[in-house]
């Protein structure tokens, strides 16, 4: 059965209900309910319009949630009287529901919980999985983000940079499960780029494209980290690094540069170089001065820091780390590497090893730990062994 | 989104500010506690943030490898071991300050005379998966 097309389809299913008046929370379990069904009846008995098929049966659900609910008010002594069904929403509906589950008020991991179910089509057990926790408590973070949003009128324009934070979350969070969580975050940003005309959501695509085109040099054969400088670059997919850089340059054309794609020129500066020391760092700086610019971030100022190091040499790259927190995050990592380069390898061992302590990600810590090994054995026996 | 481990120390901590042993407390006293234990989980699972929470059993053993073919060492419990944990909840949270926000509740629990414990949690992020983008 063809997962990715029933995903496809419910973003317009749960549209179709809503408008046909049904509220966004109740018409979003239906379809819901829908979807899991589909999963347990399509593989034997595939229907002719899928489509169809979905929303015939959300519809079905959405019915018989309403009159047991209504059975349920009747007993109640005074009932509250239910609004109407709201205007049929005019604008693009499927940007509508992007808007809505990315909505300000909610947090990231509900915004990123409620996307990837009512736009992303998700099973709430498929949600769970992906972020290692209980179906119960992925079933109560979603309703109570749809409660969250059950005040927002579903025909409000809302803001494409939560959006697109919420599918940077999804894309860059690197859990993993039954689902491809970066393949699923590229999907539901293509579908955005085809719904709104927007630079940075292209942007954000392109960054997307360009670092999974990256995926399978990221890890050595044991499961190890490799840094990019190591990469075999003929694992990467030639054909996603075309594309991302085909819609950066479509974007970065309409001269309204946004952090999403000043990051997707850095990747597609990577992509681009043949091989590491071919890599036009002296660019990269200029793309890193751009997100300073931009976005003001430490953690973009650490990057730069070590693009500097590279471009004029450890030297330059250490002073311009000196400038910044030593708390950030991957900052002693990276005081290590260039102290490295600097030709200091007794204190590149100290620092690589404290930064493994401080490591937050269990390949990152490995990764680090190896470099304080490698180094340091060096050091016990002479500088002509590996 | 993170998670963080709450671990909750028989010994080892530093010691609570309403520091009686719980055999010293009134039966009443005690319902209270694992009331508000439970409600605190059950609150967690309202807003989607609990993952797991147990209790551990004071006494255990120490066991190791002890060669090829050989059935391994056990040892313990050593009464003197100095760091004792009692249980721990795991919560999926998304900031820091979220979870020292539940870990000050959790520790509010009452204890003796229905006051609140103020026990020493310890709270430890977990080793996430890494970031795809870091360049």
């Amino acid at each position: 059965m063809d997962e990715a097309l029933l995903r496809g389809l419910t973003p317009s299913v749960l549209t179709v209900l809503v408008r046909r008046g049904a509220d966004f929370a109740a018409a979003e379990d239906a379809v819901q309910d829908a979807l899991v069904e589909a999963l347990r009846v399509w593989p034997a008995d595939p229907p002719h319009d899928p489509k169809g098929w979905l929303v015939t049966v959300a519809w079905r659900k959405f019915l018989d949630a309403t009159r047991s609910d209504a059975a349920r008010r009747r007993r109640e002594e005074r009932a509250e009287e239910e609004p109407g069904p709201g205007p049929a929403p005019a604008v693009d509906d499927t940007l509508q529901l992007y808007f809505l589950c990315a909505h300000p008020s909610l947090t990231p991991s509900s915004a990123v919980a409620l996307t990837l179910r009512a736009v992303g089509g998700l099973t709430t057990r498929q949600i769970a999985q992906a972020y290692l926790v209980p179906e119960a408590t992925m079933a109560q973070r979603i309703s109570r983000a749809k409660r969250t949003v059950s005040g927002v009128r579903f025909d409000q324009p809302g803001d494409v940079a939560t959006v697109l934070r919420v599918l940077y979350l999804v894309f860059n969070e690197g859990y993993s499960g039954d689902v491809d969580l970066a393949a699923e975050a590229i999907r539901l940003t293509r579908r955005l780029a085809a719904a709104i005309d927007h630079p940075e959501v292209r942007g954000l695509l392109a960054l997307m494209l360009l670092h999974h085109a990256r995926r399978d040099g990221r890890r050595g054969p044991d499961g190890a980290l490799v840094p990019l400088a190591e990469q075999d670059r003929s694992r990467w997919d030639t054909a996603l690094i075309a594309e991302g850089v085909a819609v950066l340059q479509a974007a970065l054309a309409r001269d309204r540069l946004g952090e999403y794609q000043a990051q997707a020129a850095v990747a597609a500066l990577h992509a681009d170089a043949p091989t590491a020391e071919e890599t036009d760092w002296v660019q990269i700086v200029e793309w890193y001065d751009e997100l300073v610019r931009l976005t003001d971030s430490p953690v973009v100022r650490l990057n730069r820091a070590v693009a500097v190091g590279e471009a004029d040499g450890p030297r330059a790259g250490l002073a311009a780390l000196a400038a910044l927190d030593p708390s950030l995050p991957r900052h002693t990592a990276a005081a290590a590497y260039l102290h490295e380069r600097d030709g200091d390898p007794a204190t590149a061992a100290r620092l690589y090893a404290e930064a493994a302590r401080k490591a937050s990600n269990l390949a990152e810590q490995d990764y680090l730990t190896r470099q304080a090994a490698r180094l340091n054995a060096r050091l016990r026996h002479g500088p002509g062994s590996p | 989104m993170a998670k963080y481990l709450l671990l909750k120390h028989y010994r080892g901590a530093p010691a609570a500010v309403n520091d009686v042993p719980m055999d010293q407390w009134t039966p009443e006293e005690i319902s209270a506690h694992i009331r508000y234990m439970q409600e605190f989980a059950a609150r967690l699972e309202k807003t989607g943030e609990f993952v797991d929470g147990q209790a551990l059993a004071p006494e255990g053993t120490w066991v190791r490898y002890d060669g090829e073919g050989r059935p391994p060492v056990t040892d313990g419990p050593f009464a003197e071991t100095k760091d004792l944990i009692a249980g721990w909840m795991v919560i999926d949270v998304d900031s820091y300050d979220r979870a020292l926000e539940l870990a000050g509740e959790l520790s509010a629990a009452p204890g003796a005379g229905g006051k609140p414990i103020h026990e020493w949690l310890e709270l430890r992020p977990f080793m996430a998966e890494p970031p795809t983008i870091t360049d």
